[in-house]
């Protein structure tokens, strides 16, 4: 197991350094100009100088490389002097946003808690409603519970965000007037007031990316199930004398969730990365929104690092969920 | 297989000799006939048939430009006109049977409107569907069969999975447009882009299905009594491994449109799609959104219809998979 770790591990740095340079490459294709929005008053000469201080002018191997040690070296050396306080990064040229000419990782930082608010809680309301829909609907399949979950899972996965996002806007917001349309991030919980006006805003992109999450969860946990719930050993626990609850939710459960546990791992990267739709519907400015922005803005170091921060989060989650897959089974070894 | 078989065999006592009660049938009309039994499966496929008429014929019927501008005092008076059913709860409002679901800001009739975007996102999402899963299958099969490239090939597909999808498409959506809205024309060109990057973008999971069949379908018999008759590898392909591995296409492509289309929609509602006076479901949703308080129609209807194609096409494509499945058909 640890071997195979390791070698994951050390296997994932050239598929990493890969995307890296894929990413880099389509991004060099890039036909934006970032002294577009500077005036035209300004004489030629300073605005090249002006270009070849943003890190541009150079031929793109130098360029690539001097990201490369930027995102590796540099960084978590900040990282290293935010938590310690040392002074390892004094000097350095860290990764420059060309819209806020402030490092890239800052507005990172400053974003991922809206981002982990709004689409973590998701994430997990979405995972405590799907369980016990897909363990009942598996249990009694074809029963009126079953077809109707299976029709409420069906809608879930056939609304885009972008509709379902704006009904619920449409209705609870414009309608009745339970909640903000709007997600308003300088909000401050400081009291219980506060906190419940921080419920409300969050409630309806939360239900958005909830139902969808169900969906997908719940028609797992099902299929899982069922795939258990006729195997031998559930009629050797029954012959023994068990209880139906313990069978079915001990016995058939704790199976039944080694795929889905590593399916809710594979997920995970889409928290961090934020529902970029969701987020738009609602205005929260999270990662998803400072994507679509850094996009528009040709911003490319932006987009450059927001992209391969997503691409290490599922490169490293998905060896997350094969790891977990061989701890929880032991049928499965990979040595 | 070698015991001699007696000529007129005595019944045992005890064996009732079963008899087929109907003849035998072909693979796919046992498919036929499990698909028709799946109710869901027939309401989609019913419902989709349903929007796919409507918007490929509708227009023929309903013929009104959907890029139809009123000038003059016709503008005023025919702009922000709203379905003709709100005049039930609504007695003031204004509405026009000349236009049943209403007008936008411009004066726009919202049917043809809605009938020619719907063109637009079906197209799209077959398209592109059929790019994939050509793309999937070709991939599939070829590495399944060349032991050679299967690893290379395999590790192009982890490669894409590890790749944050949507927002390279977007990248990519703003890099490509203005050259191939150049070569193509302005429609022509965004509609190749995005067929083009949805197919790219989905090939993956066709491509992993169709290998694992291929890969086990390549060690049993008749694959070798083929290649014994000396069949070439393109023919043994094309002939005996694809009739095979048809049924997963057949999933993929079904479930394949409906991401399609979903794909589509985002990146126009996200402003990254079509022209913005080239009506997509999708465009249509974004462009009412600021005005969805007083015209919430002008939202509900295109989404409505995006939502049920792509329910439609998942459940047939749920009804198709267990029609498909011999361990599940028959019962």
């Amino acid at each position: 197991m640890l071997t195979f770790t390791i070698r994951r591990l050390v296997l994932a740095v050239p598929t990493l350094v890969f995307i890296s340079l894929v990413i880099f490459l389509l991004l060099e294709l890039a036909p934006g100009d970032p002294m577009a929005q500077v005036p035209l008053t300004v004489p030629p000469e300073v605005k090249e100088r002006m270009r070849e201080a943003l890190g541009l002018g150079q031929p793109w191997p130098i360029r690539y490389w001097k990201w490369l040690v930027q995102f590796f070296w540099i960084e978590p050396q900040v990282m290293i002097d935010w938590m310690f306080g040392t002074t390892f990064s004094a000097n350095d040229l860290r990764v420059i946003s060309w819209q806020t000419r402030s490092p890239v990782m800052d507005i990172v930082v400053q974003r991922m808690p809206q981002t982990l608010w709004v689409v973590g809680t998701a994430y997990i309301v979405g995972i405590l409603i799907a369980l016990p829909i897909g363990i009942y609907s598996a249990y009694r399949q074809y029963s009126w519970f079953d077809n109707a979950g299976t029709f409420v899972t069906m809608v879930g996965f056939s609304v885009p965000p972008f509709f379902s996002g704006v009904l619920v806007i449409v209705i609870f917001s414009v309608q009745l007037g339970w909640f903000p349309s709007i997600y308003d991030t300088t909000h401050r919980v400081t009291d219980w007031d506060s906190f419940v006006v921080q419920l409300q805003q969050m409630v309806m992109p939360v239900m958005v990316l909830a139902l969808q999450i169900t969906s997908q969860m719940s028609r797992f946990m099902r299929a899982s199930m069922l795939d258990n719930l006729n195997q031998d050993y559930v009629r050797t626990a029954r012959a023994k004398g068990l209880g139906e609850r313990t069978v079915v939710l001990v016995h058939v459960l704790r199976n039944s969730m080694i795929p889905v546990v590593t399916v809710i791992a594979i997920g995970i990267p889409a928290i961090f990365g934020g529902a970029i739709i969701t987020e738009q519907v609602f205005k929260v400015n999270g990662i998803g929104q400072l994507l679509i922005t850094a996009i528009e803005a040709n911003d490319l170091p932006m987009v450059q690092t927001l992209t391969f921060i997503f691409a290490v989060l599922i490169v490293f989650f998905n060896l997350i969920a094969d790891i977990l897959y061989g701890i929880l089974d032991p049928r499965i070894r990979y040595d | 297989m070698t015991e001699p078989v007696p000529a007129n065999p005595t019944p045992q006592p005890g064996i009732v000799e079963v008899t087929p009660t109907r003849p035998p049938r072909s693979q796919w009309a046992e498919v036929w006939q499990q698909l028709k039994s799946h109710k869901g499966a027939m309401a989609g496929a019913f419902l989709f048939v349903f929007i796919l008429l409507s918007v490929t014929i509708g227009p023929l019927i309903w013929r009104v430009d959907p890029q139809f501008l009123p000038q003059g005092r016709d503008f005023i008076n025919l702009r922000d006109t709203r379905p003709i059913y709100t005049a039930l709860w609504d007695s003031g409002a204004k509405v026009n049977w000349a236009h049943p679901l209403g007008t936008d800001n411009l004066g726009r009739d919202t049917l043809a409107r809605l009938m020619a975007g719907g063109r637009v996102s079906i197209a799209v999402g077959l398209t592109a569907m059929v790019l994939s899963i050509l793309l999937g299958t070709l991939i599939g099969v070829v590495a399944g069969f060349f032991k050679r490239l299967d690893g290379p090939l395999m590790r192009l597909a982890d490669l894409f999975f590890a790749l944050p999808l949507l927002p390279m498409i977007l990248v990519a959506a703003l890099l490509f447009r203005e050259p191939l809205s150049q070569t193509f024309g302005p429609e022509g060109g965004i509609f190749i882009l995005i067929v083009a990057l949805i197919g790219i973008t989905s090939w993956m999971q066709t491509a992993r299905i169709v290998r694992g069949d291929v890969l086990a379908l390549k060690e049993r018999e008749f694959v070798l009594a083929a290649r014994s008759v000396g069949t070439t590898p393109v023919k043994l392909m094309l002939r005996h491994l694809l009739p095979n591995v048809l049924s997963p296409i057949m999933v993929s492509a079904t479930l394949g449109i409906a991401t399609a289309i979903i794909t589509e929609s985002a990146l126009s509602f996200l402003g990254f799609g079509f022209p913005p006076d080239f009506p997509t479901w999708g465009r249509l949703l974004n462009d009412s959104v600021d005005r969805m308080v007083l015209y919430p129609e002008r939202v509900v209807w295109p989404g409505l219809l995006i939502s049920l194609t792509v329910l439609s096409v998942n459940y047939l494509g749920d009804g198709l998979r267990d029609a498909l499945d011999p361990r599940i058909r028959g019962r």
